[in-house]
């Protein structure tokens, strides 16, 4: 793990590259990482995410910029202009089932090449996919999500990149940064080595490229 | 009484000691304010959380304890949080008792549509399809009809949200289960008459004898 300043690590992102954020209506997204990408102005970027937040919040302000080519996610209702940009053709969006798009990261992150899942039989959700019967009950096929880049929001990192998370802004930051090549961390507190005992560590610090200093 | 405020008390009788409960947003999440007295249920939101509080008092707030909606909401003593895939885990797993959602269209098997109009309303699926599915009961809390048109019809024309029908719609004239699928009138609100449920119903519903008014 290397710690860096926030202008290194969105330096590091390349236009063009996938994305997978934490966060959920941008509560556990990496707020200050998304604001320097948005000042140094990538282009052509592919968000995996479970939403698109709100305007001027969180994954927003990237739609907002216009930086966003494509998005995978369960759900853009609370972002207006998300809904605009695909309407009008500017962005790809491809909805998934919440449960799906986690397992699918999930699958990216533990080597499987995919899930089998009950949600979506019978539905728009199930087209172009392949069903497959399990004793009896029937599932989809649904194949493994990775990332060139996983941006993870903790709530404590301590030196070496142990994280903890806060309530309800754990949601997809542990399973995203199984999922990508390169992950990159920010943190509401760096803390000493030991203050998040090895029990309470969630994500394991061997997983962390790159924590983004307070500095 | 107003239609929203008579479907979650009656959704909230269906409520059992224990049991884990996952609400949607808009009417569902009122059935939360009508718990009984002494009833311990737990409440789980999708985004990493059980034993979901009432939204807290001013200057109590924190960011990063939020519902589905990204609201600011309270924990209970007992609460514990969770990632996603666990969330999701304990949706689609059949952990979850019961779950309580929206609906813009139900037909005569029970079959719901809640989660798009095309071409009008695109918000996503969110985790709709994976409650729909996966829970081990689906309450629908909606209004009967819409601009006077009726919600629960022979087919519905909107896109499924899954091909497991509900158990059980709950709305301000009455309320309807899916015997052997075929939509059954259970009771009537007060003050409704069977005739005016099946006026505004499109769906054939079956009327088993004496239709009992809604306890409250």
């Amino acid at each position: 793990m290397k710690t860096i300043s926030v202008k290194e690590a969105a330096a590091l992102i390349p236009d063009g590259a996938s994305l997978m954020i934490g966060g959920f209506m941008g509560v556990g997204t990496p707020e200050r990482l998304i604001d320097e990408i948005v000042r140094q102005g990538r282009r052509d970027l592919t968000v995996i995410a479970n939403d698109t937040a709100a305007p001027g919040r969180g994954i927003g302000k990237l739609v907002t910029a216009g930086l966003v080519r494509k998005t995978i996610a369960s759900h853009i209702g609370l972002n207006p202009e998300t809904q605009q940009q695909m309407l009008a053709g500017k962005m790809e969006v491809d909805l998934v089932p919440q449960g799906t798009l986690i397992e699918r990261i999930r699958a990216g992150g533990f080597g499987l090449g995919g899930i089998l899942t009950p949600t979506g039989v019978g539905t728009v959700v199930e087209e172009g996919k392949r069903r497959i019967d399990v004793d009896g009950k029937t599932y989809l096929i649904e194949i493994a999500l990775r990332a060139d880049f996983a941006l993870v929001n903790a709530f404590l990192a301590d030196y070496r990149g142990n994280l903890y998370y806060a309530l309800t802004a754990r949601n997809f930051n542990p399973v995203i940064a199984m999922a990508a090549d390169t992950v990159i961390v920010t943190a509401d507190n760096v803390v000493p080595v030991g203050v998040i005992a090895p029990d309470h560590v969630v994500t394991p610090a061997a997983l962390i490229d790159y924590l983004v200093t307070n500095a | 009484m107003e239609a929203q405020t008579i479907i979650a008390k009656r959704i909230a009788r269906e409520l059992r000691p224990g049991m884990l409960v996952n609400l949607g947003i808009g009417i569902p999440t009122l059935v939360a304010n009508y718990v009984p007295d002494g009833l311990n249920v737990y409440f789980q939101s999708e985004n990493g959380l059980i034993g979901t509080g009432p939204i807290p008092e001013e200057g109590m707030m924190h960011p990063t304890l939020t519902d589905a909606g990204g609201r600011p909401v309270s924990a209970l003593p007992g609460a514990c949080t969770f990632d996603s895939a666990m969330s999701f885990g304990l949706i689609r797993g059949g952990h979850v008792d019961m779950t309580v959602l929206g609906g813009l269209q139900v037909d005569a098997k029970g079959l719901l549509a809640n989660w798009m109009i095309p071409g009008k309303m695109v918000p996503g699926m969110g985790g709709a399809m994976d409650l729909v599915t996966g829970a081990k009961r689906v309450i629908i809390a909606m209004q009967h009809t819409a601009k006077g048109k009726p919600k629960i019809l022979e087919k519905c024309s909107l896109p499924l949200t899954s091909v497991r029908p509900v158990d059980l719609i709950v709305t301000e004239m009455a309320v309807i289960s899916f015997p052997e699928g075929r939509a059954t009138l259970l009771e009537t609100a007060p003050g409704v008459s069977v005739q005016q449920v099946i006026d505004a119903t499109e769906a054939r519903l079956a009327i088993p004898g004496t239709i009992p008014d809604m306890c409250l």
